[in-house]
């Protein structure tokens, strides 16, 4: 749900990182935060472990500059990965306005990756939410490990309707704004139809 | 989409940053801001500036939101009240119109009692404030529908966006 504020001239969207335990989600947000001018960022809050797993969510807002005049705010969100965390993935993705999923390269996690898209599909459609048309962008996480599976043969697995996918080693950052632009730039453009 | 999307016209945004400045003067709070369930700021009023109010509206609609889920989990609808004391500020939240969030932040020199009593005034006159944005916007939409009119966004480019990510 955007919310566009008239009076203060300014657009405000909510960009989910949605992905198995462990495939990079806050790895994602705290690259950017790393590289984002301190006037652009507001905090990086974390709910985290003490083991730093994600318990409820990781919070990032950006300001992105301006739109036909209006101030674009992103708020970024990650949901807990692991899968007995359902009831605090679903209250984040209330009000969603795009969604990044995240997915692990290595072979030993290609189920928990289809597993989790199944999941998202499923707690988007709970908040009356359809993934064939809500802004959706694939993420391939961890491209420089040994054991990453070519990116053929991902695709082929979970691609849901040829969104934009991107290859990723969000540690060291490649891959990570490609990302978040595609996605802002779909969410955007999703403004038009409005 | 579930709800429809928020939109916020000059002429309520001030009746609503009136309405919180009154609500803090009867509370004698030192903060009140509102949020929407989605964790987006709507007003913040008070002596804001040592405080990440950002952080606050994301952190105060995922409490909401866990909350919520902890109500219907026992069979409630929703926990309309949430209080959290600490040592000297106590942090009082409400739900109003079932979509938007009241924050009021106050110390020792308020009470629970009184901030309670205010903010149920100030509920029934934030909720009046959401009934007209919602026909101002249910109007809105149909002369737009009569005069095929575009949106602000409606022009928005590709070279917009690149430009966003340029630096």
């Amino acid at each position: 749900m955007t919310f566009i504020n008239y009076a203060a001239r300014e657009i405000n969207c909510k960009i989910v990182y949605y992905g198995p335990g462990l495939c990079g989600k806050t790895t994602n947000l705290q690259y950017i935060y790393d590289r984002t001018n301190p006037s652009a960022k507001g905090k990086l809050i974390s709910l985290a472990t003490e083991t730093d797993r994600t318990l409820f969510f990781d919070f990032l807002p950006l300001d992105l500059g301006t739109v036909k005049g209006f101030k674009t705010r992103f708020h970024l969100y990650t949901v807990p990965g692991q899968v007995f965390y359902d009831a605090s993935r679903k209250l984040i993705l209330k009000g969603v306005d795009g969604v990044v999923f995240v997915a692990d390269s290595q072979e030993a996690r290609m189920e928990a990756n289809a597993e989790s898209i199944r999941n998202l599909d499923k707690n988007l459609k709970e908040q009356g939410y359809e993934i064939s048309t809500i802004p959706y962008v694939l993420q391939f996480n961890k491209r420089d490990l040994p054991t990453a599976v070519p990116t053929d043969a991902m695709y082929r697995q979970l691609n849901i309707k040829g969104e934009p996918t991107f290859e990723a080693t969000a540690t060291t950052g490649m891959g990570v704004f490609d990302t978040l632009k595609a996605v802002a730039r779909l969410v955007l453009m999703d403004l038009k139809k409005k | 989409m579930t709800s429809p999307d928020l939109v916020l016209y000059d002429e309520e945004f001030q009746k609503i940053r009136e309405a919180l400045q009154r609500l803090r003067q009867d509370a004698n709070a030192n903060v009140v801001f509102l949020v929407d369930k989605n964790g987006q700021q709507i007003a913040a009023i008070g002596d804001l500036q040592t405080l990440d109010t950002t952080s606050l509206a994301s952190l105060t609609a995922g409490n909401v939101a866990a909350t919520d889920g902890l109500a219907r989990l026992i069979g409630e609808k929703e926990f309309s009240i949430l209080f959290h004391e600490g040592e000297k500020d106590n942090i009082h939240i409400s739900i109003v119109a079932q979509r938007v969030i009241l924050v009021v932040i106050f110390d020792e020199r308020s009470s629970l009692g009184l901030v309670r009593l205010r903010v149920r005034r100030a509920t029934a006159e934030i909720e009046k404030i959401f009934e007209d944005i919602a026909s101002k916007v249910e109007k809105e939409k149909q002369t737009i529908r009569a005069a095929d009119y575009e949106s602000p966004f409606a022009e928005i480019t590709d070279e917009d966006i690149d430009r966003l990510f340029s630096e």
